[in-house]
């Protein structure tokens, strides 16, 4: 009884002293929600601020920073001008970490790295190439030997950022792609299964003998799929890896609000599905009940996350921002205000 | 001797205060109950309200789901769920009547409780769990099927896919897998049997115990068999409670979400195939929702909803008035 008293009382003091720390308050993403768990447990150490981060996916991200419940959202592609135009106050963006979307697949007897071109992955997630030992695979790959199995496609039934990349690249590859299918978050799929989650997807592609999926670089990483190589802009075939997902960011003029595709990157090393994710925040930062302290906190934690939180990425396999982007968002940073004075 | 008895005995009142409390307590949880309802009902259309201006009864009648072009009608999916939930159930009922009639008129008392009890423990077990079961257990035998199926009739293999790729199908292909993934129509509709059979089990169950005990014994002195007890004077006196856990299994099949999303292989389509990957409004409800951001996507998510909402409604609707023809007279 005693212990147990002791326990309750040592609870209460406890949540009383997370409660006088500063809580910034987060939701989007699932895609980095590993990178920002990581990240803001390392951010509390050295700052004592509680950064509470809900991962709910990247859609209501977006809706939950336009409804103010909290103080950020994330979101793995940047939010359209029309969405924006529905916030009540200005909205920035910054990047805080590079994804790729990998190829996996799972054909029976070949235990190597397949090539794939943008036009050939297009052409089987349109249904047109049906076969693994189809000309069109052959001729990318002639030391391999291809069964004569159907191709079956796996993609995601929720929506998703990673689709947002993968159907973005797509319709910069392919133009019967863009106007059969066109590019979203979840789009009207010609063929295949849907799962749901990069999970989902994996759970199906492991499963399946002569399946294709796509699937976050990390994802595959960590679960050991095969995943093939594609193609770049410059004709190379690319291995995803952080190193070229980072190369993407530099073969592309990135606007000064930083929304920008970098899928089909023309950098020569640059890994082609790759793309930023976002943190989505309001300019200024004087609404609700906010005081300075909290806005000046909150920007001390976005600085943090494209400058030493950075180190982060990699060892969780996310790629690192080039210098050009981290520039970028330490301008756009600077224009953060708390009651139209600057902070 | 009337002193041994005490003098003041309180009766209650026949109208004590109690009783008034009691009546609006009652009265007022009955309104809450129909003003959910109606609530509901409200705020779902108000949310969907954008595509029921944009699509109107089109959202019923067109198959179409496409977040590009902001096109969105449900026939697939409202035929998804429906056929997913009959089947299911024509699957689910007369196993559940079967096992419980072996639990209250054939098994020993040593198993029938355990039995009975096992029964009524499906019905506690999480459906996410069920789909996991589903995922691990069922599908890969599922995918032994389609895969042998695919190899054993080569030709017909091709022939179908032709079929399917052009949004056909024939009566052989109806019976030969689209994708060999496991998932699909019909592993959701085995799960949902599953998944169901304790709701018309267990209310079987009871109602087959409380026929009376005369109705049977008037049937044997009449020198009936066991069979003849059980057709003649035990299910035509329960039928109406055994209907009434037919509708709690339809009302659990039609909503079921999560288990059903798990292996329905989530494609908008009209089956093509028993095979077909396929989806129903609450699975698609559970894709889509949480990354639903444009208006009319959310709206038309919503509008599922509302949709599910009225046809549980319907179907409910006419199981009643079923039941209440099969009732027999003077029960």
């Amino acid at each position: 009884m005693k212990k147990l008293l002791t326990l309750g009382l040592g609870l209460v003091t406890l949540t009383a002293a997370a409660a006088s720390a500063e809580t910034i308050t987060g939701a989007g993403s699932s895609f980095v929600y590993p990178l920002y768990t990581k990240m803001f447990a390392e951010y509390k150490k050295t700052n004592n601020t509680d950064v509470n981060y809900q991962s709910v996916g990247s859609g209501a991200g977006q809706q939950q920073i336009i409804a103010r419940t909290v103080d950020f959202g994330a979101s793995d592609n940047p939010m359209s001008d029309e969405t924006m135009k529905t916030a009540p106050g200005k909205l920035l963006h910054i990047p805080t970490a590079i994804g790729a979307v990998v190829a996996s697949y799972n054909v029976p007897g070949v235990t190597t790295q397949l090539q794939f071109t943008g036009p050939l992955l297009a052409d089987i997630y349109l249904g047109k190439v049906k076969l693994w030992n189809d000309p069109a695979i052959k001729k990318l790959n002639p030391d391999v030997t291809l069964p004569a199995l159907p191709i079956t496609v796996a993609r995601r039934s929720d929506g998703s950022g990673t689709t947002a990349v993968f159907t973005d690249y797509l319709s910069k590859i392919s133009t019967e792609w863009k106007t059969k299918v066109g590019s979203a978050n979840s789009v009207q799929w010609p063929v295949g299964v849907g799962g749901k989650g990069n999970d989902g997807v994996a759970g199906i592609v492991k499963s399946t003998p002569g399946s294709i999926g796509y699937v976050e670089l990390t994802y595959a990483k960590q679960n050991k799929l095969l995943f093939g190589s594609v193609q770049n802009h410059a004709g190379k075939f690319i291995v995803p890896d952080n190193g070229p997902a980072a190369l993407a960011a530099q073969g592309v003029v990135i606007p000064a609000d930083t929304r920008v595709s970098i899928t089909n990157s023309a950098n020569a090393g640059a890994y082609p599905i790759s793309s930023f994710t976002y943190v989505i925040f309001y300019q200024d930062q004087k609404y609700g009940n906010r005081t300075q302290a909290q806005a000046k906190e909150f920007k001390n934690l976005l600085n943090w996350m494209v400058g030493a939180g950075q180190q982060y990425n990699e060892p969780l396999d996310y790629a690192k921002l080039p210098a050009n982007v981290v520039n970028k968002a330490k301008t756009i940073l600077n224009s953060v205000t708390y009651g139209g004075a600057k902070l | 001797m009337n002193e041994t008895l005490p003098r003041k005995v309180k009766l209650p009142r026949l109208s004590s205060r109690g009783d008034g409390i009691f009546r609006t307590v009652i009265i007022g949880l009955s309104l809450i109950i129909a003003l959910t309802f109606v609530l509901s009902i409200v705020l779902l259309g108000q949310q969907s309200w954008p595509a029921i201006q944009e699509f109107g009864l089109g959202f019923l009648t067109t198959n179409v789901w496409n977040p590009v072009t902001s096109e969105y009608g449900a026939l697939s999916l409202v035929m998804g769920t429906l056929l997913t939930s009959f089947l299911a159930l024509l699957i689910s009922v007369p196993l559940a009547i079967a096992s419980a009639l072996f639990v209250a008129e054939y098994a020993p008392k040593w198993l029938a409780n355990p039995v009975g009890y096992l029964v009524e423990l499906l019905a506690a077990v999480p459906s996410v769990v069920y789909g996991l079961w589903a995922l691990f257990a069922l599908k890969p035998l599922f995918q032994q099927v389609q895969l042998w199926l695919y190899t054993s009739n080569p030709d017909l293999t091709g022939h179908c896919i032709e079929l399917f790729n052009s949004n056909k199908t024939s009566l052989p292909c109806f019976f030969m897998p689209q994708v060999p993934t496991g998932l699909g129509f019909l592993l959701a509709v085995t799960i949902l049997a599953i998944m169901i059979l304790p709701f018309t089990a267990s209310v079987a169950r009871d109602v087959i115990r409380l026929v009376p005990a005369d109705q049977r014994e008037a049937m044997y002195a009449l020198g009936a068999t066991k069979w003849e007890v059980i057709s003649l004077a035990i299910l035509p006196y329960a039928r109406a409670g055994i209907m009434g856990g037919v509708i709690l299994a339809l009302g659990r099949a039609l909503g079921e979400t999560l288990a059903v999303a798990m292996v329905i292989g989530n494609t908008p389509e009209i089956i093509k195939s028993i095979w077909s990957p396929t989806a129903t409004m609450a699975s698609m409800i559970a894709n889509q929702f949480g990354d639903a951001r444009e208006g009319l996507q959310r709206a038309s998510v919503v509008g599922l909803g509302l949709t599910l909402f009225f046809v549980s409604v319907f179907v409910n609707l006419i199981a009643r008035s079923i039941i209440l023809r099969m009732t027999p007279k003077g029960l």
